[in-house]
């Protein structure tokens, strides 16, 4: 075990970033041309580092696996995105952002990020505006915000219930600017499978074209994964069907080191899953417990239906247990609490799978247009999956996986272990501690790709000034791509008789009985024996059809579903060995006599980062200790 | 319940292609529409067959990467929904249903129902973007934009690039798609010093991969996002302006 150096800037917390900015190298505009940077993934983290690189001169690489950058999973994100911009005159700060972040993630995240990221919060919003996305207003024409989850000031801006589409677009658009001008090559439909390391240093990728099985090598002077993240190891998450690990994963097992992989937040809100062939789930917004009453029916293995049971038979367990914060608990706590109710026989639904999410009360109180106003699309949505109409009938909810706190480790510049491989995004491990913030995912992404890399890449660019990037026949590339030719062959000659779909499901059912919500050792133990059994029978006894030379949808699966077979268990390894409960990690064994989370602080407040030795068994621990200078350390309690 | 299944199948991008049939018996009918073809799929490689290639990612109606022919209409039956978010329950038991493709000239087919679409991204790389780059931005709330005309350009920029409008299109016009990026761009304030030059780099490079559009108006009804024709109709009045106005760089290099 070593101990990671952050290169955390000195000074006080509020100058550290300008100071940096200031002592770093620069890399002059005449010379940015003769720089070469490889950026794998056009989310918004991708996109807008692409976009804001080749403004600056530098010559861009773009892969996206995707048919066209807009088509990345942060389309899909609905809420909104925070900034402190204090417009509301309600006491926010960068100061008071900083502090909920660091707290809502209880106290797992590193401090120096997390102000940084607070204070070019109040930068995307200006840049973003500039680019043309159309935030909601107010009728005098400024910009209009709501409040969210976790904060008791209103600081999230928004798009109607389209935000991640709208900061997307508008990154997309910048980014289509830049490949017009030829600063930028895009590459679609075209996956990155390889990480390519020479002397230690990140030199290139190497990637298959979906179309054509064409396995091609990219050299650079320095690599930007910004490829998302990994909540589909559980196979049903609220993620995009095709985000997965792949990327992360292979420059894990070149040397980056994986950390935190066992925060994974799950959304208390989302439709429980209707039957087997359930392919995805759907997330209902948080801000419909503002209005929803959430409750199940007192006896187990009531059958009747919602409007028989009459307010006698019913159990409003959240109310019941949290009278402070009530249906307002935070998303892990929420989660834990339907999930209790749910095991103990208490489920509603065809398939007892959900809790209650009652809207009678709200439109008995405020008549049903205040509820429509408010929720109108949102009661679409969940009409036309569910098809049952909520005004009349209580919507049925369940918590799923949703977002990934844990990530490829990197530095204060966003650097991984491994010199020259940058990680933006949803893909590294920066600023979300144990557990994240509504509205904060957009906010990181656009800030690590805007503002953040842009500044910190000059640094590592310029001493090498003069030199060329690492040739493509280089043995590096030679090997690597021999690799991955050989990966692809072994898929395409398997002759099992499950299609890769059966071992996604398979995989997901593991870790989520075991390393969901709830952890403990004992099944955590069940899940590394069962995880390493299913990895064998995969490769025994799947089927890929189909050949290399032509869109091949299953074989890009397989390979996904392989990379999520090694990762899953590296993921209940670091569950295994964090003995407390901090944010989405709740280990049973360690929690308060109220059944709250129980951190310790004294052995845990570190970053787990687990370097990768060939044997997945024996994975090496190394540790970047956390200090909290700036905010004191506290127990959560919400009753 | 059950559905037969007529879906086109085509190896390549220059092979030929045909219709298979396949018999979906008792499915649920809460299933969505790409559900069923998962269920498809899975049958399909039991048995030793390729699965059918379809585009899709996010099965919430925004990626915009769903995209099916279903029985003769872009996106199926019900209105202002995309592949992806119809369900089962709002087809007819025992029908009969073709899927196929979108087909358009501008939408070379890659395989099965899969099409490229990339030249939606050469229209928006033309000029479909306010030229803003990172750092230079003044204070959001310098720029005033009026309720009316975010919610207007809200309207347009909820455009998902799906290209149900082209599919749906006699003339495999993209007017639709492109008169949206226009109109999202060129009704707010940030959108006004590109607006002329915009509006002719987007006009003619739609021109140069897709039909002309002659106000059918099945684009409108085709779309998941139900997008207004009225945003067509200030495309066209802007490019004709845009040759008068554009007079004023005449002389002038671009
Ligand atoms: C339903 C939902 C709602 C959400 N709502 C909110 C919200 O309201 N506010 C908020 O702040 N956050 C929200 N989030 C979280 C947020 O959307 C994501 O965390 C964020 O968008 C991730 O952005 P990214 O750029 O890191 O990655 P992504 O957007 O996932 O992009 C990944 C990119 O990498 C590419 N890629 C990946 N692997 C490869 C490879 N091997 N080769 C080539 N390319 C590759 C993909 O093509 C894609 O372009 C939500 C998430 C979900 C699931
Ligand atoms: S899959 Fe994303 S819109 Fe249908």
């Amino acid at each position: 075990m070593t101990t990671l150096d952050a290169k955390i800037p000195a000074g006080p917390i509020a100058e550290k970033w300008d100071n940096h900015k200031f002592s770093a190298k620069l890399v002059n505009p005449a010379n940015k041309r003769k720089f070469e940077v490889i950026v794998v993934g056009s989310g918004l983290a991708g996109a807008s580092a692409g976009a804001t690189l080749g403004e600056l001169g530098y010559r861009v690489t773009m892969l996206t696996f995707h048919d066209s950058p807009r088509r990345a999973h942060s389309i899909a994100a609905q809420g909104g995105i925070n900034a402190a911009k204090n417009y509301r005159n309600d006491g926010d700060s960068v100061h008071r952002l900083f502090y909920d972040t660091v707290k809502g993630g209880d106290y797992r995240a590193r401090e120096a990020n997390v102000y940084r990221l607070a204070q070019v919060s109040v930068n995307i919003i200006d840049q973003c505006v500039a680019q043309g996305v159309p935030f909601a207003r107010e009728y005098g024409g400024l910009l209009d915000n709501r409040s969210f989850g976790g904060a008791q000031v209103s600081r999230t801006f928004y798009a109607r219930g389209q935000t991640g589409q709208q900061l997307l677009l508008g990154a997309y658009q910048a980014l289509a600017r830049q490949v017009h001008l030829g600063n930028v090559k895009l590459h679609n439909r075209t996956e990155m499978l390889d990480l390519v390391v020479k002397d230690g240093v990140a030199c290139g990728v190497v990637a298959r074209d979906l179309i054509t099985g064409e396995v091609r090598s990219f050299s650079g002077h320095a690599v930007v994964l910004a490829t998302g993240g990994y909540g589909n190891a559980f196979y049903l998450s609220t993620n995009a069907k095709a985000s997965n690990v792949t990327a992360a994963w292979r420059a894990h097992r070149r040397g980056a080191l994986m950390a935190n992989p066992c925060y994974t937040q799950i959304h208390p809100t989302c439709i429980p899953a209707s039957d087997d062939f359930q392919s995805k789930l759907t997330l209902m917004s948080e801000s419909l417990r503002n209005d929803g009453r959430i409750w199940v029916p007192r006896d187990a293995g009531d059958a009747r239906s919602p409007d028989q049971i009459p307010e006698s038979d019913r159990d409003y367990y959240l109310e019941r247990r949290y009278p402070a914060f009530g249906n307002l608990v935070p998303r892990d706590v929420a989660s834990r609490a339907a999930k209790r109710e749910v095991d103990e026989g208490r489920g509603v639904g065809p398939l007892k799978n959900g809790v209650y999410l009652d809207f009678g009360a709200a439109i008995a109180r405020l008549g049903r247009s205040v509820i429509e106003q408010r929720y109108g699309n949102l009661f679409q949505m969940y009409e036309r999956i569910a098809g049952e109409d909520p005004y009349t009938v209580p919507m049925r909810i369940y918590p799923a996986v949703h977002y990934t706190m844990g990530g490829l480790w990197v530095d204060y510049n966003l650097m991984s272990n491994v010199p020259g491989l940058y990680v933006l995004g949803e893909a590294n491990f920066s600023d979300h501690g144990a557990n994240r913030l509504g509205a904060s995912a957009l906010m990181q992404g656009l800030a690590d790709g805007y503002f953040v890399l842009p500044a910190t890449i000059g640094d590592f660019l310029a001493p090498l000034l003069g030199t060329e990037p690492v040739p493509t026949d280089d043995p590096a590339f030679r090997e690597a791509e021999a690799a991955v030719g050989e990966q692809v062959r072994r898929l395409l000659s398997s002759t099992g008789s499950h299609p890769v779909d059966h071992f996604h499901r398979e995989l997901g059912k593991i870790l989520w009985d075991n390393c969901g919500m709830t952890r403990t050792a004992e099944s955590l133990d069940r899940a590394l024996t069962d995880i390493p059994a299913l990895r064998d029978e995969f490769w025994s006894d799947v089927r890929v059809l189909g050949e290399n030379e032509s869109f091949n949808q299953s074989l890009e699966k397989a390979g996904r579903v392989a990379d999520f077979l090694e990762f899953g268990e590296l993921l209940v390894r670091d569950a295994r060995h964090r003995e407390e409960s901090c944010g989405g990690h709740f280990r049973v064994e360690h929690q308060t006599e109220e059944g709250e989370a129980l951190r310790n602080d004294d052995d845990f407040a570190y970053v787990a980062a687990w370097e990768w030795t060939g044997d997945s068994a024996r994975p090496t621990l190394h540790e970047e200790p956390l200090a909290f200078e700036n905010v004191a350390l506290a127990q959560r309690s919400y009753k | 319940m059950d559905l037969n299944l007529k879906v086109w199948r085509q190896a390549g991008p220059d092979a030929p292609g045909r219709f298979e049939t396949y018999a979906m018996r008792g499915v649920s009918e809460d299933m969505s529409f790409l559900e069923l073809f998962d269920v498809l799929n899975e049958q399909l490689e039991g048995r030793g067959e390729e699965p059918v290639a379809f585009d899709h990612d996010c099965r919430e109606g925004i990626c915009g990467s769903c995209a099916m022919m279903i029985g003769g209409r872009a996106h199926g039956p019900e209105t202002g929904t995309a592949t992806c978010q119809l369900h089962l329950r709002k087809l007819v038991d025992g029908d009969t249903i073709a899927v196929e493709p979108w087909r358009a000239a501008g939408f070379p087919i890659i395989k099965d129902l899969a099409v490229d679409r990339a030249a939606f991204d050469r229209i928006v790389e033309a000029g479909g973007y306010i030229t803003a780059p990172t750092g230079s931005a003044r204070d959001a709330n310098e720029i005033l934009v009026p309720k009316e005309a975010a919610d207007a350009a809200m309207d347009a920029a909820a455009c998902i690039g799906c290209g149900a409008c082209v599919a749906a299109c006699p003339n495999g016009a993209a007017q639709l798609f492109t008169a949206a990026k226009y109109s999202h761009l060129s009704l707010l304030p940030q959108g006004q010093p590109e607006r002329y030059t915009r509006v002719v780099a987007l006009v003619e490079e739609t021109e140069r991969w897709f039909g002309s559009c002659t106000n059918h108006g099945e684009c409108e009804k085709a779309c998941p996002k139900e997008i207004s024709i009225d945003f067509i109709a200030l495309l066209n009045r802007d490019y004709v302006k845009a040759q008068l106005k554009n007079r004023a760089l005449t002389g002038q290099k671009r």
